[in-house]
């Protein structure tokens, strides 16, 4: 029983708050397997949505790219450029708004029962993640049709994908934290989502930023600065192997996916004591 | 036995009120705002509108292994928020708590039960989400449907459950929770009679097992039932700890006291109010108000209303239900009965006087329900309207009253022997 012993004292850190987290960890799995199970219930065409949604995208995308001549490499067919960019962002901006969301969507919860709190943004994104995985299918489906062989590069792809993770997760923590509070973030988060869609390299790619002279030095700076940069050159790199990465920019990008993921958890736990008494 | 499991000291909770906002949560704009005029202002603009609440105040108290306490308290005393401190959802503003044991707590019937999700499915997940890990639900799940008994619906999404199956499949999953430590807030007041038994059974089995059990409700007898020890909330305070039997009659006490008899400010009523009662108080045989009716002497109950009508109240029927502390129903007095109905009633204000001729209530406290209808309408209509006492009397006229225990009437009766 001495093993159970805890000690409710006002603003003190819990030491025990990652083993918790760990303890927790089935309810982390049947928070995301309801998800998972309740997110096409109801719906004629079910699990089809993960793959028509980037599907829209891709086309516009595509579409967009090829209306404004944007820079290919060599050899690469436009619509595989365009995927291999759509799906990761499809994933990064869902799981962010979806997490950010999650703790106002899941109140009845935060009031009446304890679990790490974080438990809940984090098993909105594996949700998301699943939906990813079967979204690749489109990238698959392309690679046969246009016989593209992926190069060896595409072992790093996991790398990246972890990158999208820890950025989707790092600022969906902190936006979840603050949407306790300021509900504006409701109404802000689909607009980061919409304004990322344009300055992410999607419909163009990185080097038409980089190599570009109309563009000034500045910008080309705060462009590298959207973690989602890193993200979508990473996966761009892996599968398609022909663009090489530009790397000042591509650490700038990651230094900062980090740093939100730091910085989300930090405060995340700093606000979590108060989500019960706010929401 | 005796080894404290639950240690509580100093603990404090309070809450700022911000009498500008009307919603619990901030927009940033309001922020924005006062952090601009504020700048402006040298920073103590919003100061002035804050107001701390309490609501636990300085609560020290032990809880050992096996007990079974009782949370009592009139709404708003604490209760609720010493069960969420107490079960980590919020943090406390002082103070501090050792618990020495696994704990689960029942705030809420079916919490993160999803509608979407079938019978099968929510069990799982909200087993989890109570504590529970995967292997026990597994190995309690026929345990759980059984005692649920919606065996036949298991696969049926729960939103197309009867209110009814609902909460017996939710109590059910808590019911088999197995800590050291069961925390509950007034979950019992759910589901129909039969179930309510059946739950108040399951509750006194997991007590009997030697668990802790932290029990709050509003339902004494309930409490009578389950708990050995009490604790007694009011205004954010421990008032009292001890036996329950003493705590439940300190709490009695302490309400029937503090209810207003006057009705006029009351809000929770029904009727179309062309009649409002506004007053109930107690008369001896002298006709003197008096604090108490006494078994066994005359007295009177007697009831103030005002006819808003604005013309004849006709065929003005009332009655007066009297309920024991337990809140059951134990008489009905009725005009009806005693073939007394007020045909036409055309003062502005009157008094309806219930005499009694010989009071046959035993001692203690009893609460009331005031109706009344006109013309088949209800008129006016008051669920617990209040409370009064009633002392001990000599209704044998022996010097000789019922030990206490013995029911709430006195009959009267003969012995023979032949």
């Amino acid at each position: 029983m001495g093993n159970h012993r805890v000690v409710i004292e006002p603003h003190t850190t819990d030491k025990n708050y990652w083993k918790d987290l760990w303890k927790f960890r089935e309810l982390f799995y049947f928070l995301a397997w309801r998800d998972l199970l309740v997110r096409y219930k109801q719906t004629a065409i079910g699990v089809l949505w993960s793959i028509i949604r980037p599907l829209l995208t891709l086309s516009v995308m595509a579409f967009i790219g090829w209306l404004f001549e944007s820079n290919i490499p060599e050899g690469t067919p436009r619509l595989l450029l365009v995927a291999a960019a759509t799906l990761p962002w499809t994933f990064f901006s869902t799981a962010f708004s979806e997490s950010a969301n999650s703790l106002i969507a899941n109140s009845n919860l935060l009031t009446k029962v304890y679990f790490p709190r974080m438990i809940v943004p984090a098993s909105t994104i594996i949700v998301c993640l699943v939906d990813f995985l079967i979204s690749f299918a489109i990238l698959i489906v392309l690679m046969v049709v246009y016989q593209y062989t992926p190069s060896i590069n595409m072992l790093m792809l996991p790398l990246f994908l972890l990158l999208a993770l820890i950025t989707a997760l790092g600022s969906g923590l902190y936006i979840a934290a603050l949407n306790v509070k300021y509900r504006d973030f409701r109404y802000i988060v689909p607009f980061i989502v919409q304004f990322g869609l344009y300055i992410s390299p999607i419909a163009f790619s990185s080097q038409d930023i980089y190599q570009s002279e109309r563009i000034p030095e500045i910008i080309k700076w705060i462009y590298s600065m959207n973690p989602m940069v890193a993200v979508i050159d990473g996966f761009r790199w892996s599968i398609l192997g022909t663009n090489d990465l530009y790397l000042p920019g591509f650490f700038i990008s990651s230094a900062i996916s980090l740093f939100l993921l730091f910085f989300g958890i930090y405060y995340f736990r700093k606000t979590e004591k108060s989500f019960a008494d706010v929401i | 036995m005796s080894k404290p499991i639950i240690t509580v000291e100093h603990l404090t909770k309070s809450y700022v009120l911000r009498h500008q906002q009307q919603e619990r949560y901030v927009a940033l704009r309001d922020v924005l705002a006062n952090k601009a005029k504020s700048l402006f202002k040298g920073g103590t603009s919003t100061q002035s509108t804050k107001e701390e609440f309490l609501a636990l105040n300085d609560l020290s108290f032990q809880i050992n292994e096996g007990d079974r306490v009782g949370i009592i308290g009139r709404n708003g005393a604490g209760k609720s928020t010493l069960l969420k401190v107490l079960s980590r959802i919020i943090t406390p503003t002082k103070g501090k708590i050792t618990i020495d044991g696994r704990m689960a707590s029942l705030l809420e019937v079916g919490t993160g039960f999803h509608p979407e999700l079938t019978g099968r499915e929510n069990i799982f997940l909200n087993g989890s989400i109570l504590g529970m890990s995967k292997k026990e639900i597994q190995a309690k799940f026929d345990e759980i449907v059984a005692f649920s008994e919606v065996e036949r619906f298991l696969d049926t999404p729960v939103k197309r459950y009867s209110s009814g199956m609902y909460v017996r499949l939710a109590f059910s999953v808590a019911a088999h929770l197995e800590p050291e430590i069961l925390i509950v807030d007034e979950v019992l007041a759910v589901g129909d009679a039969a179930f309510q038994r059946k739950c108040l059974g399951k509750m006194r089995d997991v007590a009997g097992q030697g668990r802790t059990v932290l029990f709050v409700s509003h339902n004494m007898a309930a409490i009578q039932n389950l708990c050995n020890t009490g604790l007694y909330l009011k205004k954010g305070q421990l008032l009292a700890s001890g036996n329950s039997n003493d705590i439940i009659h300190e709490y009695l006490k302490d309400a029937a006291e503090a209810h207003s008899i006057d009705l006029v400010d009351r809000k929770e009523r029904q009727g179309n109010g062309v009649l409002r009662f506004t007053k109930v108080f107690l008369r001896d045989a002298q006709g003197t108000t008096v604090q108490a009716l006494q078994s066994g002497s005359e007295g009177s109950i007697c009831i103030s209303f005002e006819n808003r009508s604005g013309g004849a109240l006709q065929n003005f029927v009332f009655s007066f239900g009297i309920d024991d502390e337990y809140g059951n129903r134990i008489t009905f007095l009725n005009n009806e009965l005693t073939n007394q109905v007020f045909n036409q009633v055309h003062q502005k204000e009157g008094e309806i006087q219930i005499h009694l001729p010989k009071v046959s209530l035993q001692g203690g406290h009893y609460s009331f329900t005031l109706f009344s209808s006109v013309q088949s309408e209800i008129a006016d209509y008051i669920i617990d309207a209040g409370s009064f006492s009633v002392e001990d009397g000599d209704f044998f006229e022996t010097g000789k009253i019922a030990p206490s225990g013995q029911g709430n009437f006195y009959m009267p009766h003969q012995f023979e022997l032949k």
